[in-house]
């Protein structure tokens, strides 16, 4: 394969096939990037993809020098959708200073959070987005070998992937001296097996290596020690999507989209009490109120916004009075809130904050790793405070335990896992201290979920 | 079927063989013998300590950490209602609490037919489409306390 050839696949396809679908279901209000193949391409058929100039980004890439590929990610100012924001074009700088024989490239695909599928849709929509991108990051930071690890969950997703792989091999994208050059790059696709916790990077990487996915100790990070001890880029799928646009339209291109801090856009997945629950891809910095009233079409019938929830298990709450805010990675941080991984959840009246932030706790409880004793022991005794709020065995003491318990988890966590499990309960104190205190002192919830059952332990 | 047979034995022998060029074969050989057997039997244990000197101890700490591993066997349909926020607030509750009631059993359980098991399911990525419930690999959104049972029967014919 060469440039030649791909641009000859390309202008055939479409001489033959002159019109693609049209996109469906795009809002106004949306700019698609990430999913601008979504629904349009047969993800099955990789002369589509080139079609619409896939792999011409990879071509582009692989005539630039390492540095400069960086470089131009960096210019980007690209951040990892996978939930913590980290500068994308750092962390290959970072892998590629690192000398070693051997380097990798994972795109982290375990998409585990409730209320968060966005990854699923691109996976499953345009898997070759995916693996560009993974190619120009092992370009960048010179690796030749890739990992997808895919939650079980995704079935279609893992299927689709292979079927990728495969024709980019048959292709020859993927293998030895790929576009007639010395670089080689192949790539695996790794499953989980039903464990939440894998989605942190370094216990997914424990996990491609064959372990339980307990968190690592860092330092050091992938970027120096990560799979099978060597350097690791490690990445999510929403960020790699992007990878293919900035290198074939720029950097300045992709900074005209979002906010400063926050360039590019963002796919959020709408979930909960509202109309139009789906994926919808927007520039960073959109409100609240146009994700949920635009986007998302309003409250369902018969129900009224109560609340929401974005960053899931480990995000924080969002009133009424929060829905003027802009959605990016900086914004909700002064509200006790994050945009997280874009998964948002709506509730309404028939919902009950105390019973979700249990939910929450409950999830967090069942899914550490156990590898540290604050995180393993700490969400566990958090959640039997929230079930005694719930229950009608807390007093108002319990409030101060949580926030003590809570201060100590999150100082003492090993990894993320923990030290954001205290989140949603901290923010909810913040923001409905009043539904504490009616369960506690009056038995009493607004949504008329909590039943108040529970019984007094002996002493 | 899936159990433990001389024939699934050598099935997954044959199966456990490809991944002698793999780094960290492990999980891949484990979801192998979940497959083949419906659990991860101690003979097929056994068989992947001698050809890949992982020791038994190992692998079954490996098991016990992932939910989808199994060290008992399990029913041919893993069935479950997803407990993901989303479902959650849409009373996936009720749904699972009518599927126990409907299999007499409880999550984790299997039927003593050997058709069902109970699973836990958390978030399968389609939480605007809830309350979800999965059979293996087949999913039935917003689901209804009424359809459990005929999602149910569905599997017991076929
Ligand atoms: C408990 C936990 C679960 C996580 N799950 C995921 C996940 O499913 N997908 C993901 O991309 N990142 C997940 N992350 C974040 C990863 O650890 C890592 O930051 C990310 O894959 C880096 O990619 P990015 O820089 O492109 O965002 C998780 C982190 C924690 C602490
Ligand atoms: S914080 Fe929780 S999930 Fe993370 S290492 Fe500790 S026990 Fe494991
Ligand atoms: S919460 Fe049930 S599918 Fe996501």
């Amino acid at each position: 394969m060469n440039i030649t050839e791909l641009t000859k696949i390309k202008s055939d396809y479409l001489a033959t096939n002159p019109i693609f679908n049209e996109p469906k279901n795009v809002h106004p209000l949306e700019h698609r990037i990430v999913l601008k193949n979504y629904q349009i391409i047969n993800p099955e058929e990789i002369v589509e993809y080139i079609s619409k100039d896939g792999y011409f980004a990879f071509s582009k890439a692989i005539t630039m020098s390492q540095s400069e590929v960086i470089e131009m990610i960096i210019q980007s100012n690209l951040r990892g959708r996978g939930g913590v924001g980290f500068p994308t074009g750092l962390k290959w700088k970072f892998t590629l200073a690192n000398e070693s024989d051997e380097k990798y490239v994972i795109c982290n695909a375990d998409e585990g959070e409730p209320g968060t599928f966005m990854d699923r849709h691109i996976l499953e929509g345009d898997p070759h987005s995916i693996i560009e991108g993974m190619m120009i990051a092992g370009y960048a930071i010179g690796a030749s070998k890739g990992y997808i690890y895919v939650r079980a969950e995704y079935p279609l997703a893992a299927k689709r992937l292979q079927i990728a792989i495969d024709q980019a091999k048959d292709l020859h994208i993927l293998g030895t001296n790929i576009f007639e050059t010395k670089f080689s790059f192949e790539i695996e696709i790794r499953l989980g097996a039903g464990a939440f916790i894998c989605g942190e990077e370094t216990a997914l990487m424990e996990s491609i290596e064959g372990k339980r996915g307990l968190s690592r100790n860092k330092p050091p990070f992938p970027a120096e020690n990560g799979l099978f001890g060597k350097p690791t880029v490690i990445n999510n799928v929403e960020t790699l999507a992007n990878v293919p646009f900035i290198l074939l339209h720029g950097p300045d291109k992709y900074k005209e989209l979002g906010t400063e801090k926050s360039s590019g856009t963002k796919v959020f997945s709408l979930s909960g009490k509202i109309k139009n629950g789906g994926i919808y891809e927007v520039p960073m910095g959109i409100t609240l109120n146009e994700i949920i009233y635009k986007l998302g079409g309003g409250m369902k019938e018969g129900s009224q916004f109560h609340f929401a929830f974005s960053g899931g298990p480990s995000g924080g709450v969002l009133r009424e009075e929060h829905l003027h805010l802009k959605v990016d990675f900086d914004s909700l941080i002064p509200f006790d809130s994050i945009m997280g991984s874009g998964g948002i959840i709506i509730f309404d009246q028939n919902d009950c904050v105390i019973d979700t932030i249990k939910l929450f706790m409950e999830f967090n409880k069942e899914e550490s790793c156990g590898k540290c004793t604050p995180c393993r022991e700490g969400t566990g005794i958090l959640f039997d405070m929230l079930d005694d709020i719930t229950g009608g065995t807390a007093n108002l003491d319990t409030i101060d335990a949580l926030k003590y318990l809570g201060r100590m988890v999150q100082t003492s966590s090993l990894c993320g896992l923990g030290q954001a499990a205290p989140n949603p309960i901290f923010s909810t104190l913040r923001y409905f201290k009043d539904e504490f205190v009616k369960h506690i002192e009056h038995k009493s919830c607004s949504a008329g979920i909590c039943t108040f059952d529970k019984v007094m332990e002996e002493e | 079927m899936r159990e433990l047979s001389n024939q699934n034995l050598e099935t997954f022998k044959t199966k456990m063989m490809k991944y002698k060029k793999t780094k960290g074969p492990l999980i891949p050989i484990l979801h192998e013998a979940q497959e083949i057997f419906g659990y991860i039997p101690l003979e097929a244990q056994q068989m992947i300590e001698e050809e890949y000197g992982i020791p038994n101890a190992f692998i079954n700490g490996v098991i016990s950490f992932y939910e989808m591993f199994y060290h008992e066997p399990t029913g041919e349909y893993h069935i479950g209602v997803c407990s993901g926020t989303s479902c959650h607030i849409n009373r996936s509750k009720r749904i699972l609490e009518e599927l126990k009631k409907e299999l007499g059993i409880e999550v984790h359980e299997t039927t003593n037919d050997g058709l069902f098991t109970i699973v836990n399911v958390k978030c399968i990525g389609r939480c605007s489409e809830g309350p979800n419930l999965t059979v293996n690999n087949k999913v039935y959104s917003q689901v209804t306390v009424e359809d459990v049972s005929h999602i149910i029967s569905e599997f017991k014919k076929s």
